[in-house]
């Protein structure tokens, strides 16, 4: 592997992938290549601004799923890649959250719970309720490891589904939902079309609006989990996942580090499991453990991302998300308009968008595993290593 | 008290698959160190070719067919992927599983369509009463084929060679090797019991004696509530998990019965939960020892 023997120079912390292992910066200096990327970033984000300036409303959704992947996978990123837990139990916390926010935000009637809150404070507690959840399951998290704790979560999935169904007043239940609380920061809704707003001369709808609410939800978790990977607390997780004994030896309590890493991910996923049900416009459980919102399937659909992406890199989690969500909605918008796609997905037994993206992401996480364990971000970082050696 | 017998009784059968797929993921843990999520998968496979043959060559001819699938599917999967990523840890070839299984799940699925096919087994829906018990004839035999065949698989583990080198791998794999022992056909026979396994379970899975449905995403899901039966004996143990397999069979019942139907396969999980914070390795499994 010719990156191993590339020097650590102008890496940021959060290509910390489990292998190869790189010493951290000893101190941050701007050098010219990281004065070059702070410029590519802003780039992208002028870029990413300007999207639904250009794209329709049918396009943007697509772009709005794959961010809910997005902040659902950096939390499993820091969960999986730094502190070496294998989690299934996404589904749950993105569930907790989601009818956290239903219920904090939404109103009471004959058969639903609600508080009424502004949907601003629902979400912050919504957020905090799910990391809380993450926490009361601290018993499990912190003394069971590896493939055993993988299946211990996988009860939270079940658990969730019964849960879920049983607690109709707050999820809405499995068969009618409830619809989910408009999103309004001092007025202004930024999930509907309600009140006029115009940008450059373009006006802004439901899905325009929820684009740049979902592009700031990604990033203030990308800003987030990248603060956590470069400071203490991911410091903690990174020894707690390499060695555990050695950990302890160093002074880190292996058992609250686990404990604090599921929960800061959960908190992730609550956040995720909100923009899910901003995005349907509905608040619902779940009729099966196999398929539906919170179900087996999101689980790894989400553990895919971060492992195609790179496990423990926030921008890989990013790309990764982009491909497992993105991916099939948007081969559902093309299939009218391209002929061959089109022969190829109907009829008896058809390849649907779905079908193909899950040939599509089960096959790549058999490449990676087998060829490239650092995934997208590895592949990445030796694309810019030899750009720059140039 | 009928009730409760009845419940004993038909828990007894399903405990025998459950323990048989639990057997599977144990035997392969300890020969590969790795936690087959592709098992679900296998008995899709498995129960599809039974279906799929059963009309032209007959029941019989049929689950003989299936076997062979799944048995030689898994050593393929052993051969041609966990073999060759032999530097990588056990969540990584996990996650390689879970890949494995997400392509032959969906392949499955899709050819499949809006089906959901019953095993037409010739034993299904037929009921044997004895006093006040009214026992299914499926959950019978089930109960015996999975007594014969896990009895068969421990005489083989315990008096065999191919036993002896299992053991032997199991505890020390390059102790093993240098012993003479050829890892690769010891690992990949464990792989072809484990998809045998699977492939006699699904006949039974997937009949109306057994489950709401035929052959279907809910089939692979019976093997995910496999998983607490692994976990609870303790993923290395094979005693454990025919214990597990059992437990997790009467949780199901009892919990289904007195609790809530749609509370079984949650209480299953929640005992396994349970079962962890006290042995995080499972009832007996070795635990962990990490060297500095």
């Amino acid at each position: 592997m010719s990156d191993l023997a590339a020097p650590a120079r102008g890496t940021s912390s959060d290509e910390q992938s489990p292998r190869p292992r790189r010493r951290e910066p000893v101190a941050r200096r701007r050098t010219t290549r990281s004065w070059f990327s702070l410029g590519a970033g802003a780039l992208g984000l002028v870029l990413i601004l300007a999207v639904p300036l250009y794209l329709e409303a049918t396009w943007l959704r697509v772009g709005e799923y794959a961010m809910v992947g997005a902040v659902a996978a950096i939390g499993l990123t820091l969960l999986t890649g730094h502190c070496g837990q294998l989690s299934l139990g996404t589904p749950f916390f993105m569930l907790v959250g989601a009818s956290a926010y239903a219920t904090l935000a939404g109103e009471s009637d004959s058969d639903l719970w609600g508080l009424g809150l502004p949907p601003v404070l629902a979400l912050l507690g919504a957020v905090a309720v799910s990391s809380l959840a993450g926490l009361a399951f601290a018993p499990v998290a912190g003394r069971v490891s590896g493939i055993y704790l993988s299946v211990a979560t996988l009860s939270l999935v079940y658990i969730g589904l019964f849960l879920g169904q049983r607690f109709s007043q707050l999820t809405g239940g499995a068969v009618s939902g409830r619809p989910a609380p408009d999103f309004t920061i001092a007025g202004l809704s930024l999930t509907s079309n309600e009140g006029d707003l115009v940008v450059l001369g373009v006006p802004m709808g439901a899905q325009e609006r929820m684009w740049y609410l979902f592009v700031a939800f990604t990033i203030v978790s990308a800003v987030l989990a990248l603060g956590a990977v470069g400071s203490r607390p991911g410091r903690a997780w990174r020894a707690v996942r390499d060695n555990p004994a050695s950990a302890a030896a160093m002074g880190v309590h292996v058992a609250r580090a686990r404990a604090s890493a599921f929960a800061v991910s959960s908190g992730f996923a609550g956040l995720a499991g909100v923009m899910t049900t901003l995005w349907f416009g509905i608040m619902k459980a779940d009729e099966n453990e196999f398929d539906g919102s919170w179900s087996i399937g999101i689980a790894i659909a989400v553990l895919a991302m971060v492992i195609i992406g790179g496990l423990g890199s926030v921008g890989g989690a990013v790309a990764g998300a982009i491909f497992v969500f993105g991916f099939p909605l948007a081969l559902q918008l093309l299939v009218p308009n391209v002929p061959a796609l089109a022969s190829l997905t109907q009829g008896e037994a058809g390849f649907t968008p779905a079908v193909l993206t899950a040939f599509a992401y089960g096959g790549l996480i058999v490449l990676v595993v087998i060829f490239e364990p650092g995934g997208l971000a590895a592949i990445g970082r030796r694309l810019r290593h030899h750009l720059g050696a140039r | 008290m009928t009730t409760f017998l009845q419940l004993t009784v038909n828990a007894g059968g399903r405990g025998a698959l459950y323990a048989m797929l639990a057997l599977g993921f144990v035997i392969i843990f300890r020969a590969t160190g790795v936690l087959n999520f592709a098992h679900g998968s296998l008995l899709l496979v498995g129960g599809y070719t039974v279906y799929r043959l059963s009309d032209p060559l007959g029941f019989a001819m049929a689950v003989v067919a299936g076997l062979l699938v799944t048995g030689a599917l898994a050593v393929l999967i052993e051969r041609a992927l966990v073999a060759r990523s032999k530097n990588a840890d056990p969540i990584a070839l996990a996650l390689l599983t879970i890949g494995v299984d997400v392509v032959l799940t969906e392949e499955v699925a899709r050819r499949l369509g809006t089906e959901t096919p019953f095993l037409r087994a010739p034993w299904a829906q037929e009921v044997i009463r004895v006093g006040d018990l009214a026992i299914l004839q499926g959950q019978l035999v089930a109960l015996v084929s999975g007594v014969v065949l896990i009895g068969a698989l421990l005489l083989l583990l315990r008096f065999t060679s191919w036993g002896l080198s299992m053991r032997a791998q199991a505890e020390n794999r390059e102790a093993a090797a240098l012993m003479g022992i050829r890892n690769a056909q010891v690992t990949a026979a464990a792989w072809l019991v484990a998809g045998l396994l699977a492939g006699v379970a699904v006949i039974f899975l997937a009949t109306p004696d057994f489950s709401g449905s035929g052959i279907s995403r809910s089939t692979h899901a019976l093997a995910l509530v496999a998983f607490p039966a692994a976990i609870i004996g303790g993923l290395d143990s094979v005693g454990g998990a025919i214990l597990g397999g059992f437990l997790v069979g009467l949780t199901e019942a009892y919990a289904g019965e007195y609790i809530a139907f749609d509370f079984a396969k949650s209480a299953v999980f929640i005992v396994m939960l349970a079962v962890l914070v006290i042995r995080p390795s499972g009832l007996f499994g070795s635990k962990e020892v990490h060297r500095v």
